[in-house]
């Protein structure tokens, strides 16, 4: 194994850094903020001789999915990154992706969808991508961002597997910040990441074939069917992967990564960024003697429902706090949560708490607040308001 | 029929889409009356689907692709084709 170097990067540079040691052959991409700094430093990787792969300059973020399907079916590694009014231009593409089986991999640094226009952290972007068969991974910082990116070339091209993933790190969050981050050294990723080997086929003019061809009804069916089979099976190859990546790097990742959930009686379900925030909030309240713990998600698509019951199951109360807002219901999050638990008898008090939209801060105070609510419902056994909005500016009227 | 589904819908025959009969679709038949045919094949011409043959005799129509749409009957300058329900 060669030594993990240090370094203190942006966000952007640790996925870039993470797809690059991955060895991609093409990067078609547009830049959008927040994530133009990946098309830059994989441009600039190319450029230096550091990686050789080609780089696609297209005209929209339609185009870059659609280039980068193009590219996965000949059998190419292909990577590409985006973010909000981005991701939701390549919306259409993002199902043809996924139904055509291609593991392309993508960076999103997660911002808010216009009106009004707003540049800043939040999930909304991918969450309203969460029907397009992709996987969804979303990173609590720097490291996570890099190592999830190693990972997610691998489970997507397993056999067991070959559908995209998306790696979302939060806008400005993560996707600007500099932080420490361990960098693998590139002859143990080889090995960690075999060659992407489609053995269904490839584009290639020698040997003609329709790829994506067309199902009428009595076939439409079953291909969606063997897709969501495909996403069922990652979940075990997620676990592989994960556990694999652990023993080499020493980095272990988990679908739902807990902290002092053991006993806890209310937990604080995240994802993203704010989990540091949440874990700092957790540690204060248990020096207070309050029995709380934090849940984060790391993957969201495949859904865990088996982790989170498991982790959530012995709780009194769950907050499901969220950076995304499905309007006329709540949180995506906090649907899924209650739909795992629908046919389970005990089952804890959920409240959904939706904060942090269009890169406002949660701060401490915030998740010792959204605690004691998720407690008093817990205390009341009832939930008036299943619901709420958290750290509201009180200073705007309408 | 068994059939097996290949992962992304890749297909490695080539000019499979003849396999694909769209007749089926099709409520309305055209019935053909060689005898009042005068070979104008204006039917021909207009078919949206190409699925009308010139023969020795005037026309034939390949049901296979046909969609009843009528179009032909419509255009018949001698009413040679008369468009009838189809019995499935």
């Amino acid at each position: 194994m060669g030594e993990q170097k240090s370094l203190t990067i942006k966000g952007n540079m640790a996925t870039a850094l993470g797809a690059k040691l991955c060895r991609p052959n093409v990067v078609p991409a547009y830049p959008i903020t927040p994530s133009t700094l990946f098309p830059e430093k994989m441009s600039e990787f190319i450029a230096d001789g550091e990686l050789d792969a080609s780089m696609i300059n297209v005209e929209s973020e339609h185009s870059a999915m659609s280039a980068c399907i193009g590219a996965s079916a000949t059998g190419a590694r292909v990577v590409t990154a985006s973010a909000s009014q981005g991701v939701a231009l390549m919306h259409e593409m993002l199902f043809i992706a996924s139904g055509m089986r291609l593991p392309i991999v993508m960076a999103v640094g997660n911002r808010a969808l216009s009106a009004p226009i707003n540049i800043w952290c939040d999930h909304q972007d991918t969450i309203a991508s969460r029907d397009s068969g992709w996987l969804q991974f979303y990173a609590e910082n720097n490291q996570e961002g890099l190592d999830l990116m190693i990972n997610a070339f691998r489970i997507a091209e397993d056999d067991r597997v070959l559908l995209p993933v998306m790696v979302g790190i939060d806008a400005f969050v993560l996707t600007h910040t500099i932080e420490g981050v361990d960098v693998p050294a590139q002859e143990d990723v080889d090995n960690f990441l075999p060659t992407y080997d489609p053995k269904q086929g490839t584009l290639n003019p020698k040997e003609p074939a329709t790829f994506g061809s067309f199902a009428p009804p009595e076939f439409y069916q079953e291909f969606k069917q063997a897709q969501t089979q495909a996403i069922e099976d990652s979940r075990s190859v997620i676990d592989e992967v994960f556990d694999d990546y652990a023993e080499r790097f020493g980095r272990q990742y988990n679908k739902v990564s807990t902290f002092e959930c053991d006993d806890a009686d209310i937990i604080l379900l995240t994802m993203g960024s704010m989990s540091g925030t949440a874990r700092e909030a957790v540690r204060k309240m248990r020096k207070d003697g309050k029995k709380v713990g934090l849940a984060k998600l790391t993957v969201f698509r495949p859904f865990p429902m088996p982790e989170l019951k498991d982790i959530l199951g012995d709780a009194k109360g769950v907050a499901v706090i969220e950076r995304n807002i499905s309007p006329g219901f709540g949180g995506a999050v906090f649907a899924e949560l209650g739909a795992t638990f629908v046919n389970e008898k005990d089952r804890p008090i959920m409240k959904n708490f939706i904060t942090g939209l269009g890169g406002r801060d949660i701060f401490i105070e915030n998740f010792e607040e959204m605690y004691q609510k998720t407690k008093d419902a817990v205390e009341a056994s009832k939930v008036e308001e299943p619901v709420e909005w958290i750290n509201m500016n009180e200073e705007v009227t309408r | 029929m068994s059939v097996k589904i290949t992962i992304g819908a890749i297909n490695k025959k080539h000019g499979s889409s003849k396999e694909y009969k769209t007749g089926g679709w099709r409520t309305m038949c055209p019935e053909v009356d060689l005898e009042k045919c005068i070979s104008c094949y204006k039917c021909y011409d207009y078919c949206p689907d190409a699925a009308i043959k010139k023969t020795e005799d005037g026309i034939e129509i390949d049901l296979d692709y046909c969609k009843g749409c009528g179009i032909c009957g419509n255009e018949c300058p001698v009413k040679a084709i008369i468009m009838v329900k189809e019995e499935k």
